[in-house]
């Protein structure tokens, strides 16, 4: 019974899903909106499992004083710091986004710098990650990397300036023999997905379950 | 949106007010200047308020051409309006936004709402299904407005069939079909070939080589909802690294980005350990929720990696611009990773920097793979026929259309017309 319910529901939601993307008339139509909405509601729910899941490992280390418990305080006071000026700004300014409100600066100021720091890592792992790749093992590899040199002076002035002949290249490896090979793993990628949707509906596939 | 508007009026606004002050104290020097042999759009002011005399408002931009359909494929209550813009003879006038204005038989024309100068359509989606309605689109510049000519009559209904998906129909029973015909031999017993994955093959050693060193396995099911695809392929992978973790006693971490995921993988987790006969073992303190945040989630998981150096990382599900960030810290923490992910667009990352890659469909398959039950195993085959089906519908639109071009370059043989309808119908 406790696998049977779920099977059944899922069934059920998969097959007239499927059913009002080829039927756009009442009431079909409008279950997948109407299915989104009970989605968001169960994900704010959700939300609150999630917050309560952080702070018990957090406070959990604090309490224990484990190695590195410090940050673990650092995050609890991130949090409930947030919480309160997003409080403050909202009966301060109406709203916690408003321009004003503490909560948009510690947005501004703390957060998109730790962001924009974060994806700037980027950059250098790119690096690491790019000299790994096209060291010239074998031919394979050697082809990747004169195909990479050749788009990489391709899309910068400096190719253009040596030669007519990288940007042409580059544009011919990146439509052509590139693109075929995205487009053939998204074709398999997307009759992966259609295959395991439908093993999912049938109830073939369960690990999902517990 | 509403912010471009905002500032455009304002723009347009401040220019009124400037110009009305030039106007006044500025004496004849700008009263002479006419506004529309300027070039300059961003002149405001209504010429009579700027004492421009006689005004010539064809030479304003306007939308012409507006025609007014029943949105296709939908359920009723929605028409589309199209147009295009004409730009100012002569002129630069800029335009601020259009309005869209609709008429009713036996009501007062109602404004539906504005769209950028840059949009060329609407969608009315508060039609009335069955009640003929015509469109004006009024531009509206600086110096003005102007209204274009009325549409012709459209009504809203509703279709039982989405008759622009039909093709994708067509398709989809061919595949499932496909599916379910093999899943049906495998239950009778057939025996089914598939080949070896070697991202799924290394698994048992990934998770084996973590027990030897009694270091953890850290499982990262990627930053997007349970409603995503690639998600659902993630957990159902977790399910089988679960039970063998259990099975060897290795402390098993799953970061989560998405509270669904968290308790999603904490109910499989669990049921993993309580199948393996170690329900105990099980700590839903190591199934956890970081953040939603993209490079927060990615910070975390990234402390985690230095911190607890995972022997073997599982980097499988959807993963967008820190793909990359992730699998460099397991590389440089000596973890052997396996990844996988369906976005092409990171795939090259992950190959870079990790042991294995389950590439696309590999992916989807590897739920199938793992378990090695028949029924899942014929699903995969039903899958590789479709592909194969493909691939034939490709090579013979190649040849169709190669053949269709040369016989006549000027496509009006009949084998361009079939590639054509090929096109249009599976493009």
């Amino acid at each position: 019974m406790k696998r049977t319910v779920p099977l059944v529901i899922t069934f059920l939601t998969g097959t007239f899903l499927v059913i009002s993307f080829f039927v756009p008339h009442a009431p079909f139509g409008e279950l997948e909106q109407r299915l989104l909405v009970w989605y968001a509601i169960v994900a704010g729910f959700t939300m609150l499992l999630g917050v309560d899941s952080l702070i018990r490992a957090h406070a959990r280390r604090v309490a224990r004083t484990r190695e590195g418990w410090a940050f673990s305080l650092a995050l609890l006071a991130g949090l409930v710091a947030t919480v309160v000026v997003g409080v403050i700004g909202r009966v301060q300014y109406g709203s916690p986004f408003h321009i004003q409100s503490p909560f948009m600066f510690i947005y501004t100021y703390a957060i998109v710098p730790l962001q924009a720091t974060m994806f700037a890592l980027l950059a250098f792992f790119i690096a690491s990650a790019s000299y790994r790749a096209f060291r010239a093992r074998n031919w394979v590899a050697t082809l990747l990397l004169v195909s990479a040199v050749i788009v990489m002076l391709g899309r910068i002035p400096i190719g253009a300036a040596i030669s007519q002949f990288f940007p042409v290249a580059q544009e011919w490896i990146m439509d052509v023999p590139q693109l075929a090979a995205k487009r053939g793993i998204q074709i398999g990628a997307a009759l992966g997905a259609v295959s395991m949707s439908l093993r999912i509906i049938l109830g073939i596939e369960r690990s999902y379950l517990s | 949106m509403s912010f471009p508007k905002c500032d455009m009026r304002a723009v347009a606004l401040a220019a009124v007010l400037a110009t009305g002050v030039l106007a006044i104290f500025g004496g004849d020097a700008f009263a002479q200047e006419d506004p529309l042999e300027t070039g300059s759009g961003e002149i405001g002011g209504a010429p009579e308020a700027v004492g421009l005399g006689e005004f010539d408002e064809t030479l304003l931009p306007t939308a012409c051409n507006v025609t007014a359909e029943d949105l296709p494929d939908d359920g009723g209550g929605s028409i589309q309006v199209t147009w295009e813009p004409l730009e100012a003879r002569g002129t630069d006038i800029g335009i601020l936004a259009y309005e869209i204005l609709r008429y009713a038989p036996g009501e007062e024309p109602s404004s539906l709402g504005e769209v950028p100068p840059t949009d060329t359509g609407y969608t009315d989606t508060e039609a009335e299904d069955g009640v003929p309605y015509q469109y004006v689109v009024r531009t509206k510049t600086p110096l003005g407005s102007t209204d274009s000519e009325p549409s012709e009559a459209a009504v809203a209904t509703a279709q039982w069939v989405a008759m622009g998906r039909l093709s994708i129909l067509i398709m989809a029973v061919l595949f499932c079909g496909a599916v379910l015909y093999y899943i049906r031999r495998a239950r009778v017993g057939d025996e089914l070939f598939v080949r070896k994955i070697p991202g799924l093959e290394a698994v048992d050693d990934a998770v084996g080589r973590a027990t030897e060193m009694g270091r953890p396995v850290l499982f990262v099911p990627g930053i997007e909802t349970v409603s995503e695809v690639g998600t659902l392929a993630a957990l159902t992978i977790l399910g089988h690294v679960a039970k063998r973790v259990a099975r060897h006693g290795t402390p098993l971490d799953v970061p989560c980005a998405d509270p669904i995921v968290m308790t999603t993988a904490q109910e499989i987790v669990k049921q993993a350990y309580t199948e393996i006969g170690r329900p105990d073992d099980y700590d839903p303190a190591r199934v956890a929720y970081l953040t939603y945040d993209q490079f927060g989630y990615t910070a975390g998981v990234d402390g985690m990696m230095l911190r607890d150096r995972p022997e073997a990382v599982f980097l499988v599900g959807t993963f967008y611009a820190e793909s990359l960030i992730l699998a460099e810290t397991g590389h440089s923490i000596g973890a052997i990773q396996i990844a996988g992910t369906k976005e092409t667009s990171q795939l090259p990352f992950f190959v870079a920097a990790c042991d294995y890659t389950l590439i696309g469909e590999e992916l989807f398959a590897a739920s199938s793979y793992l378990s090695r039950e028949p029924v899942m195993l014929g699903s995969l085959k039903g899958q590789d026929l479709a592909k194969l089906w493909i691939v034939y519908f490709i090579l013979l639109a190649f040849v169709v259309g190669t053949i269709g071009y040369i016989a006549r370059p000027d496509g009006s043989s009949l084998l361009t017309k079939v590639f054509d309808v090929m096109h249009s119908w599976f493009g």
